[in-house]
């Protein structure tokens, strides 16, 4: 028994696609899972806009949250076969793996951006505020939650079992490459988890690989490496992106100038004034917005309206490649043009960049900012991945950044107003990608 | 349009050279702290507060030509050194945006060794807590950079400093 919570008389399993099953034998993840703010996680999908370009990528946070919490469990066992794990220090790890996520609101990244919120704070007022599942954790002792939240903060002391929830190589990381992968049906992703977990040994600070392990980790990294390009940074989904926060721009300035929404958007108002409470952020999900952007689509404000419609029936952005480098005359004559073409360039003219996107690259030390990964030899020493893998330097060293240029390509093309300034528009566009 | 790179590019420029990629990040997330509107994440690293998006942010800035990056190998690590080049300075000057005006405060930060910077955003970081508490946490979990007591002391009379020397910027 830690604390209020033993055994289940029985073990419970999950089937999922992924690990094919999930495994829980102690009471108290049972208890987490049934909470109504992990829950809450099935109406949140794990890849925002992805579905709109891959159609299967609607699975939610709550079945990665599972799948990380299930690596964690096989990382314990394999570890207890060499190590002595605490029982309190292995119930922190489980709790914190399944709950790693549970502050992630609907499109999570676009939000973020918006309202210049964070989710990892949610995380952290999930697990220690009046919630039911600060109530479940608090019946293990008085630390345990605090203990939770401060693993997935990172500032937890004991640094092995931060890292193996968020380091380079991470439960969190394996869970979310091999669902993506399944989930959006590419071919990339996939790499021998079990050959990983085999090789992982714990020591002060992280888990190491064996040396003997190294190939199975540069697949990892080379998977890692493909589905950023592949699918997070695809650039129909970055479309499905700019339009879903130009509607949530658009309708925050709306509010602000006193236009009158014919439904009110309650659900928005705390949001607007940037004096959102718990209780308010746990109302919002994923179905929330969906039913806005629907009744939006008849609001008499025609930007609001146009992007609501773009988004729901998927009449997204073109985009060209850019340079900012050279391309900054043009951009700047275009928005003119679009002035003149009556079409809002504040909605319509958007320049993205990759490093507005969230996912990581695999790096190397740089002044010890993050950990790398690092191999144990045969003598004992650790050496950073890349300085034995010629896989892995090869694709540290790549440029790993890009621009798009996104546009209403309909709008432009209908010649019944403005003609000869929206051809001119045309021209210049195509000629950016030069 | 790349309001952010802006910002960033803004900051580098008031700051003239930023000696260390560890400087670098403290120092925009102390900025981030004082109020100055700067929107990449940061999360808590081993060297205190980071951000990854800043790290992207830069290294897409470098491969554009904005930024000039050095690298400087020294015994176990390689230094980068960040400066404003032409292509830079030539973005800037058409960018649209409101240029902040903190050029005090970037110097003040940019003149502190990366070492104080790292333990001045770990105080930061954990602003909401207690000054007991928060010395429990610099020194269990920064216990390999040796802070003393003192240390934490010049850090917390550090950002009273910057705090009213900032008022009103």
């Amino acid at each position: 028994m830690v604390g209020c919570y033993g055994k289940l008389p029985e073990e419970k399993v999950f089937k999922d696609p992924v690990h094919r099953y999930i495994h829980v034998r102690d009471e108290l993840i049972w208890a987490l899972v049934g909470t109504r703010e992990f829950q809450r996680l099935r109406r949140i999908r794990q890849l925002g806009t992805t579905y709109l370009t891959f159609h299967g990528a609607e699975h939610t946070r709550f079945n990665h949250s599972l799948g990380v919490y299930e690596i964690m469990r096989r990382m314990l066992d394999n570890f207890e076969e060499s190590d002595t794990w605490d029982a309190r220090e292995r119930l922190i790890c489980l709790a914190s793996a399944l709950l790693h996520d549970v502050g992630h609101g609907p499109f999570s990244h676009s939000f973020e951006k918006v309202f210049h919120m964070d989710h990892e704070a949610w995380t952290r007022q999930i697990i220690l505020g009046d919630t039911e599942i600060h109530r479940v954790l608090a019946g293990v002792d008085d630390q345990f939650a605090q203990d939770v939240a401060d693993v997935i903060d990172k500032t937890y002391p004991n640094k092995l079992v931060v890292s193996l929830i968020s380091s380079q190589i991470d439960a969190d990381r394996m869970d979310y490459l091999q669902r993506d992968a399944f989930y959006t049906g590419v071919s990339y992703g996939h790499f021998d988890m079990e050959r990983i977990l085999r090789v992982m040994r714990p020591t002060e600070d992280q888990a190491v690989i064996k040396l003997s392990g190294m190939h199975a980790v540069e697949d990892y990294i080379m998977s890692r490496y493909q589905m950023y390009w592949q699918v997070y940074f695809h650039p129909v989904t970055r479309s499905a992106e700019v339009i879903l926060s130009r509607i949530l721009h658009r309708a925050k300035k709306l509010y602000h100038d006193g236009y009158q929404f014919q439904d009110e958007p309650k659900h928005f108002y705390s949001l607007f004034h940037g004096s959102m409470t718990l209780s308010d952020y746990l109302k919002l999900d994923e179905s929330v917005i969906m039913f806005y952007f629907q009744i939006w689509q008849e609001e008499t404000d025609p930007i609001l309206s146009d992007l609501c419609q773009r988004f729901l029936d998927r009449r997204l952005f073109k985009y060209v490649e850019c340079d900012p480098s050279t391309q900054m005359n043009h951009w700047l004559e275009l928005r003119d043009l679009f002035v003149q073409a009556e079409i809002d360039p504040e909605y319509y003219f958007i320049i993205d960049s990759s490093s507005d996107l969230p996912y990581d690259f695999y790096r190397p030390g740089e002044e010890e900012e993050r950990l790398p990964i690092h191999l144990l030899m045969p003598g004992g020493e650790f050496r950073e991945l890349s300085r034995e893998s010629d896989v892995v330097e090869a694709i540290s060293g790549k440029k790993r950044t890009d621009h798009k240029l996104y546009f209403p390509l309909d709008l432009l093309e209908d010649d019944r107003t403005h003609a000869d300034t929206k051809k001119k528009i045309l021209t210049l566009l195509m000629s950016q990608e030069g | 349009m790349l309001q952010d790179h802006a910002k960033l590019l803004t900051l580098i420029r008031q700051a003239g050279e930023v000696v260390g990629r560890k400087k670098l990040q403290k120092l925009v997330y102390i900025a981030k702290k004082m109020n100055l509107p700067i929107y990449e994440r940061y999360q808590f690293h081993i060297y205190g507060p980071y951000s990854e998006e800043l790290t992207l942010r830069i290294e897409e800035m470098c491969n554009l030509g904005f930024l000039h990056e050095q690298q400087e190998a020294k015994s176990n690590y390689i230094q980068y050194r960040y400066s404003l080049s032409e292509e830079g300075d030539k973005f800037l000057s058409m960018a649209p945006y409101e240029r902040p005006k903190h050029q005090e405060l970037i110097e003040t930060l940019n003149e502190q060794s990366a070492k104080f910077l790292e333990l001045v955003s770990t105080v930061l970081y954990f602003e909401e807590l207690s000054k007991a508490e928060v010395k429990e946490k610099v020194f269990t979990l920064k216990r390999k950079q040796n802070y003393t007591d003192e240390d934490v002391e010049r850090a917390y009379d550090f950002i009273e400093e910057i705090r009213t020397g900032n008022k009103g910027a």
